[in-house]
């Protein structure tokens, strides 16, 4: 399946916007980007294993959280993931930010 | 360097008195090379921080996948975001730091005091990590000819 890079990550991509990575699960279809790009698992993945908060994973049109099995959705060739990080902020230093806390 | 031309520079300027008191946000199309991020077009965007909407912005990320679907359509990159601060000066905060991810993109932010744009500022997101990234200040160059059509 194809997965969609945004700009920043290119640079482990080798400057690809679209990298066609096999798998028949989300879980999968990381496991072997990851492997065919090393670099990008750090950028993506916190030490535990998790995506990482801010960045954001669509499969198809639907938020890959939001997906009845998450990372255990069955994929085919014809679908798509795109990697987005969020994109927020604010003139408040104060106030916490919640813009990547999915229960918004 | 951020390369923008004239009419994009006061679009995005625009659209932050247009949304004041709220905060406007957008997205900056181009190509980058060495000399910097060029904007060929900007893509207005919701605030959908409707809560806290005049000192927070928040770009839905469906908008966000939208947007680079959008660009990859025109053979163009995202190399940038918009921002405004409604009676604050045009200079990133705390938390446009903590949420800034998009690293070599750049990052425009236009004070805009009682309704009117005053200053616009770019910063360029640096490094390669949450650890050390960096907001360095990046000179805005605007192109005062027209522009040859895309
Ligand atoms: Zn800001």
């Amino acid at each position: 399946m194809n997965i969609h890079i945004p700009t920043p990550l290119r640079a482990y991509t080798g400057g690809a916007e679209t990298v066609s990575v096999p798998g028949a699960t989300v879980t999968e279809v990381f496991n072997n980007l990851t492997s065919q790009y090393p670099d990008l698992k750090q950028q993506l993945f916190n030490t535990e294993g998790k995506l990482r908060s801010f960045v954001n994973v669509y499969f198809n049109d639907e938020d890959l959280r939001y997906l009845p099995e998450k990372e255990a959705t069955a994929v085919a060739a014809t679908d798509e993931l795109t990697i987005i990080p969020s994109i927020a902020g604010g003139t408040d230093a104060v106030s916490p930010c919640c813009s990547c806390c999915p229960s918004l | 360097m951020l390369h923008i031309d004239y009419a994009n520079y006061e679009a995005l300027r625009a659209h932050g008195e247009e949304t004041y008191p709220h905060e406007c946000c957008g997205v900056l199309l181009g190509k980058s090379d060495a000399e910097g991020n060029h904007v060929r077009q900007i893509v207005r965007a919701g605030n959908t921080r409707t809560d806290s909407a005049h000192n927070r912005y928040n770009i839905a990320p469906i908008e966000l996948v939208k947007i680079q679907r959008q660009a990859r359509g025109l053979g163009l990159d995202i190399v940038g975001f918009y921002h405004s601060h409604p009676d604050h000066p045009a200079q990133w905060s705390p938390t446009d730091f903590a949420e800034a991810h998009w690293f070599g993109c750049s990052y425009v932010i236009t004070a805009v005091e009682k309704g009117k744009a005053a200053i616009t500022n770019s910063f360029l997101l640096t490094g390669t990590s949450e650890e050390d990234k960096k907001f360095r200040d990046q000179p805005i160059e605007i192109a005062v000819a027209e522009q040859a059509q895309q």
